[in-house]
């Protein structure tokens, strides 16, 4: 789960990390009224979105007097923002922080991520890149301060110098950089975290450290035993068809393309995506109707699938486990019962009760096509959508 | 032969009594696995279907000579489940548990490194010997006894290649989900070195996806220490980067973790890379017949 700048740095604070004076506003009286209230000359309007790449779309705008905070609140609140991470459609701006600007020396990066190799949450800083810090990454990694951190015997005094004195600070800075490192790690590790990122940690010319700009992403798996995270989700930065799908426990992504899929196992749902690609087309989807799907489950499933206008053509394509044949033949006949269907469906059913599922499908007096195989049903469906565009 | 499990497995099955740990259960004894015992903490002294409850992994392994667990606990109490498992010195561990926290396995697997233990998973369909023993929740039938070892992160996928090989009469030796989230136990590596080891295994499928670099540490590894042949596929060449595709393992981040990446290590590494999932099956008995 993905949580706002402002949440992120509300967190941090908790954990004794120093942020700009500033507050999180929806209209443009509360952002003068904040403002005025920070009593700094500079002042940092900051679009509040789900996406990076905000600066170079607009989403910041620093501001060198407060009286003109009003005015530029106003431009921001209700614009929709396109950055290279929110597709073409762009995100509506709700929420600005409103801030006050910083006098930067030098900006660093700062993050907790997990090491999945090592099976270890490693701690990664850096005094090169900052916003750039993928960049950094790729290309000089050696510029990159790694440590990590054994949970046996925790975030110890001696990894926080490795890293202060490994990025080539003074005994002064390491002291003030101790609190911030040992803040955003023991958030990371009480908060369930699967990322915590201070990007940039800024330098300033009278020599504090500040989080200027942070990100938390959380594990949902973890999510059950943080109620208080939980309340944090913003619901309108997601898609609304996989909010709809989130409700019935189905795993559902949009994507670009015109071929519906339906699959149960995520791992057969990304084949079945790409097996479509194969022979020419693009997934519209990716949806996941899981193990254990109820009828209930798979004719929901098929209805917000069908929703999207994209969809030109449905391939079903099910390897029966847990999950049995005859449970999806029926919720798929019931929602194409209910909901008007136009679009050609493919079905392929394998595993626990296909000949009951089969029969069901074609016993419902409904138009589908009985693939045998993933090849084949997979031919079928790209064929089905060159057929309509010819 | 076969890896890991075979006629001499005996399991013990923590989470037997409730709704999945009953049904897989009886799955397992009527495919012909060797369940001696249960463990639910406070139902000691019921039994299931003749087998005896226990109310710790301790008096399960006092009382019957279990060698494997399996675990079907809800994943808030799974790691407890794993780490109880490991402390009774259980040498095999299949945890079938889907959304353990990260941090949970991470402190798990801190433990296990003192220990000379195998961890299957979690979030894994299990691992089947087909014609001696399952320790999981796959259809048997769709199994076949024979000379193919294989390694998966998926679930469903790794039945659709399974009943590829089956139904072109060619049988597996043991298939192994590895498990499909962020901090697993045995990984590529482990698997390759006990099939290469294995006289009834002659070569390999390695089912692999987005996310991680668990694929590209095999490549390097392969390319230096296994003579079997070996047949890859990658699921996730069409994936969106940044978005978890179903398993919390998923997730191309970063720029790092692409289908694409993986792929190319694997061919460098002499593997057999199928881009076409569905013709998996083909490309095997391409090889054997060779």
């Amino acid at each position: 789960m993905k949580i706002h700048e402002y949440q992120a740095k509300e967190i941090l604070k908790q954990y004794g990390v120093p942020i700009p004076k500033g507050g999180v506003v929806e209209t443009p009286e509360e952002a003068k009224k904040v403002a005025e209230e920070i009593g700094a000359k500079t002042i940092v309007l900051k679009a509040q979105i789900h996406a990076g790449g905000r600066g170079k779309a607009g989403g910041v705008r620093v501001v060198q007097s407060p009286s003109e905070v009003e005015g530029v609140a106003k431009e921001m609140i209700g614009m929709t923002l396109v950055t290279p991470q929110t597709g073409t459609k762009g995100k509506v701006v709700r929420k600005i922080l409103v801030e006050e600007g910083m006098e930067i020396k030098e900006e660093l990066y700062l993050g907790v991520v997990i090491d999945r190799s090592k099976a270890l949450p490693v701690i990664m800083a850096s005094r090169e890149g900052g916003i750039e810090i993928e960049k950094v990454a790729a290309e000089s990694p050696e510029k990159i301060v790694k440590e990590w951190v054994d949970p046996s015997i925790g975030l110890r005094p001696f990894l926080v110098n490795k890293i202060g004195y490994g990025l080539g600070f003074g005994p002064g800075e390491v002291g003030k950089l101790r609190p911030i490192v040992v803040g955003l790690f023991n958030a990371f590790y009480e908060k369930d975290c699967l990322l915590a990122e201070i990007n940039p940690l800024i330098l300033t010319k009278s020599g504090e450290f500040f989080a200027l700009d942070a990100k938390i992403n959380f594990d949902d798996n973890g999510l059950f035993r943080h109620k208080e995270i939980i309340q944090l989700r913003d619901l309108h930065e997601e898609d609304p068809l996989e909010i709809e799908a989130s409700k019935y426990n189905l795993n559902y992504i949009k994507l670009n393309g015109n071929v519906g899929c339906m699959v149960n196992g995520a791992g057969l749902a990304m084949a079945t995506m790409d097996i479509i690609k194969v022979f020419g087309a693009e997934p519209a989807n990716f949806l996941d109707v899981g193990g254990g799907a109820t009828v209930e489950m798979v004719r929901n499933g098929f209805k917000i699938l069908m929703s999207d206008p994209d969809v030109k053509v449905v391939f079903i394509n099910i390897f029966g486990g847990i999950l049995r044949c005859d449970t999806l033949a029926k919720g798929v006949t019931e929602a194409v019962r209910e909901v008007k269907v136009n679009v050609p469906i493919i079905v392929r059913l394998e595993g626990t009760n296909v000949e009951e599922g089969r029969r069901i499908l074609n016993d419902s007096g409904l138009n589908f096509t009985i693939a045998h195989g993933m090849y084949e049903g997979a031919k079928k469906a790209v064929e089905a959508l060159t057929t309509q565009r010819a | 032969m076969s890896i890991l499990i075979d006629e001499n497995t005996r399991v013990l099955v923590q989470g037997m009594t409730g709704n999945e740990g009953m049904f897989h259960t009886r799955q397992m004894v009527e495919y012909g696995t060797k369940i001696v015992a249960g463990v639910t903490p406070g139902k000691g002294g019921q039994k299931v279907d003749g087998i005896p409850v226990f109310n710790t992994v301790a008096e399960a392994v006092r009382e019957t000579e279990v060698n494997a667990s399996a675990i079907f606990v809800p994943p808030a109490f799974a790691a407890d489940a794993i780490l109880e498992a490991a402390d009774s010195n259980i040498p095999l561990i299949v945890c079938l548990t889907e959304g353990i926290p990260t941090l949970d396995m991470i402190k798990v697997k801190e433990y296990l490194h003192k220990k000379n233990i195998h961890l299957i998973g979690p979030n894994t369909p299990g691992i089947i010997s087909p014609g001696k023993c399952k320790i999981g929740v796959m259809a048997g039938y769709i199994h076949k006894q024979g000379p193919v070892g294989i390694m998966s992160r998926s679930g469903t996928l790794t039945y659709e290649v399974v009943d590829q090989l089956t139904k072109k009469g060619i049988g597996q030796s043991t298939c192994v989900g590895i498990g499909g989230d962020q901090i697993i136990g045995l990984d590529y590596v482990d698997l390759l070195q006990l099939f290469e080891k294995d006289p009834e295994t002659q070569a390999l499928i390695m089912i692999g996806e987005i996310g991680g670099t668990a694929e590209e540490e095999a490549a390097q590894f392969i390319d230096r220490e296994i003579r079997k042949p070996i047949i890859a596929f990658i699921a996730g060449l069409t994936a969106p980067p940044g978005r978890r595709m179903g398993h919390a393992g998923a997730i191309i981040s970063g720029g790092k973790g692409t289908a694409q990446e993986k792929m190319e290590a694997l061919e460098k590494a002499g593997v057999r890379v199928v881009k076409n999932p569905a013709l998996v099956g083909e490309e095997m008995e391409k090889i054997l017949n060779r």
